[in-house]
């Protein structure tokens, strides 16, 4: 691909993210004109419609799409350590252990001591928890293999999602309730607070793996040859483990398991723009971005006043889409 | 430049290297040939840093490559590998350009880069289809865009190993000769090859491996002759001249004379070879 290309696409995604955030900020229950925003923040007028934005929609559209792009870019991180199109944040037991603690938190504790911030804050630890516990394991099976952290992963993943069927047999339907809404993923959770928290972890997390750009484009050619390249391939995978704990800890803390957004956002930069990583990580930060905050778009508006998880909205709009991309890329280049 | 003495490397119980030293100085082109499992991509890999040996050591500028931190082992060598592959929908030129890694300043290439990788590229008769992806390439045009990354890294060292797989016979003239061009640069080349013929035309010093020991070593002529060839190949042969003066070795193989194969001492001059 052309290094025009690549340009012209990342100042599009750039540009077009803060109008999209500020579309999604007007739009809602309570309709605010889109072109009105900038004006009633700056002077603070309507009093409802300031602080409708003020305090609910801009949280909200922030926290979606910090969110977005923590799952997007440690996607693409992921499918390019392991060099396996299929990765996603899930692999590395992120989402499992974030669920995990979740579902403890709502059935056993569920205690107003830390208010707002209980559920967070035990998926956020056990999240990390369950990262490490990984990590561990694949590093005393073999230092090298980027396939015991796969394997590694997978297996606790499902030892995680094991206790949790085995919680929710246990539970009582309303705490199923809700539990099954957070798993669903739903960005309405957003308080300033929560969302610049996330948006501090996940940002930093970010900040690391946008680092690894170049190294993964080595990586694409096997550990070996990356090696041969100058890489140090243990180093690299730390790094990028790291950086998807911290960015998706917080991220699946805040707002729950949204999937999706990770394995796909990647696919489709790479069909329609190109591979280079060093383009990739950052072009998906900003898609992943996009399509979050209008996923939340989407689920508090199509079904007024009633709100869908954004994780069926995903998965639902952007399903089909992508397996219509997949076909006509398979005919055009023969990829995936 | 590069200095391996006595290499010793084992998986499990087999032993798969022993007693392997070698010597090479700028503006040399070295090639390995030997059976299949002879050893020969483990040497290439050991002196490459890649694996680390059991005994022995390898010197690169007088400094054990242990100490060498991967960056800088690749600023001074590259290695080409069999069956190179890169995942994911990247071009050719964006191959070629990875080459460009160890030494570029910053996180993108300079122009100064681009033009080495041009190069590159023209060198291994790709260019004309930097823009394509990896994924529609055939077998030789693959093997060519990842020669070029590697022509791109401009390695003091090039270790290949199989360069001239997938290629036809024209193309594996002109890479092997792009390599031997990069010898009058001061580059040192070690290569592995199948083709006996083709490492007669363009090594200088040819290694021929055996069960992971060096069998006989020197000038193409002093190494290639029938007697080492049906020691280390079990293969029956006659060296012929090539019209450029090198040894060209013909194997005397007859596929009906097969059974009678198994007794060195009984092989019968099959017919064929007669015309």
């Amino acid at each position: 691909m052309l290094r025009g290309q690549y340009k012209l696409a990342f100042i599009g995604l750039a540009v077009g993210l803060p109008v999209i955030l500020v579309l999604a900020a007007g739009l809602g229950a309570y309709y605010i004109p889109p072109w009105n925003i900038p004006w009633i923040l700056w002077h603070r007028a309507e009093e409802d419609g300031y602080r409708v934005l003020a305090y609910i929609r801009f949280p909200r559209v922030v926290l979606a799409a910090i969110v977005g792009a923590s799952l997007a870019t440690s996607g693409a991180c992921l499918q390019g350590l392991f060099r396996n199109p299929l990765a996603d944040p899930q692999l590395v037991g992120v989402t499992g252990g974030g669920a995990l603690g979740a579902a403890l938190w709502l059935m056993f504790v569920s205690s107003p001591v830390l208010g707002s911030w209980g559920l967070p804050l035990a998926a956020f630890a056990s999240s990390a928890a369950v990262v490490f516990l990984v990590w561990i394991i694949a590093q005393r099976t073999n230092a090298n293999g980027m396939v015991t952290i796969l394997m590694a992963g997978i297996a606790i993943n499902s030892i995680a999602f094991a206790i949790i069927g085995l919680l929710t047999t246990l539970a009582d339907n309303e705490k199923l309730r809700s539990f099954t809404f957070w798993q669903m993923g739903s960005c309405g959770y957003a308080t300033w607070p929560l969302t610049f928290w996330t948006l501090g972890l996940s940002t930093l997390g970010i900040a690391v793996l946008l680092r690894a750009g170049s190294s993964l484009n080595a990586l694409a050619l096997g550990t070996t040859e990356a090696f041969n390249l100058g890489i140090a391939p243990n180093r690299i995978k730390r790094q990028i483990i790291f950086g998807c704990a911290l960015s998706v800890g917080a991220s699946v803390a805040a707002s729950g398991g949204i999937g999706f957004v990770g394995l796909v956002v990647p696919h489709l930069i790479r069909i329609s723009v190109g591979a280079d990583h060093r383009w990739l990580l950052p072009m998906s930060a900003l898609g992943g971005a996009t399509l979050l905050v209008l996923a939340d778009l989407g689920a508090r508006t199509i079904a007024m006043p009633v709100e869908l998880p954004v994780g069926v909205i995903t998965a639902l709009v952007g399903g089909p889409c992508f397996v219509w991309l997949l076909i006509r890329s398979h005919k055009e280049t023969a990829y995936a | 430049m590069l200095k391996a003495t006595n290499l010793h490397y084992a998986v499990g119980e087999k032993v798969v290297l022993e007693d392997f030293s070698l010597s090479i100085t700028a503006g040399r082109f070295i090639a390995m040939v030997g059976p299949n499992g002879a050893g020969k991509s483990t040497a290439l890999r050991l002196l490459g840093g890649e694996l680390h040996p059991d005994r022995g050591a390898v010197t690169l500028d007088g400094e054990s490559i242990d100490t060498l931190s991967p960056a800088q082992l690749a600023r001074k060598r590259a290695c080409f590998q069999q069956n190179p592959s890169v995942d994911y929908p990247f071009t050719v030129r964006e191959i070629a350009t990875l080459g460009r890694q160890p030494h570029r300043q910053g996180l993108y290439e300079s122009n100064q880069d681009h033009a080495v990788v041009q190069g590159a590229m023209t060198d291994a008769g790709i260019l004309h289809l930097e823009h394509r992806l990896q994924t529609t390439l055939s077998g030789g045009e693959a093997t060519r865009a990842h020669l070029a990354r590697v022509l791109a890294q401009e390695p003091r060292l090039l270790l290949l190993d199989e360069p001239t797989n997938h290629l036809d016979i024209r193309y594996q003239q002109e890479i092997l000769q792009v390599c031997k061009q990069r010898t009058q640069e001061g580059c040192a080349v070690i290569a592995v090859l199948h083709d006996l013929n083709l490492a007669a035309r363009f090594a200088d010093h040819l290694i021929l491996m055996h069960d992971g020991r060096i069998a006989a070593q020197g000038t193409p002529e002093s190494v290639l002759t029938p007697s080492f060839i049906r020691t280390v190949y079990g293969l029956e042969s006659v060296v012929w001249k090539h019209p450029s003066g090198c040894p060209w070795v013909v194997p005397l193989f007859d596929p009906s004379e097969r059974d009678t194969n198994n007794n060195d001492e009984t092989i019968a001059m099959p017919r064929a070879v007669a015309h």
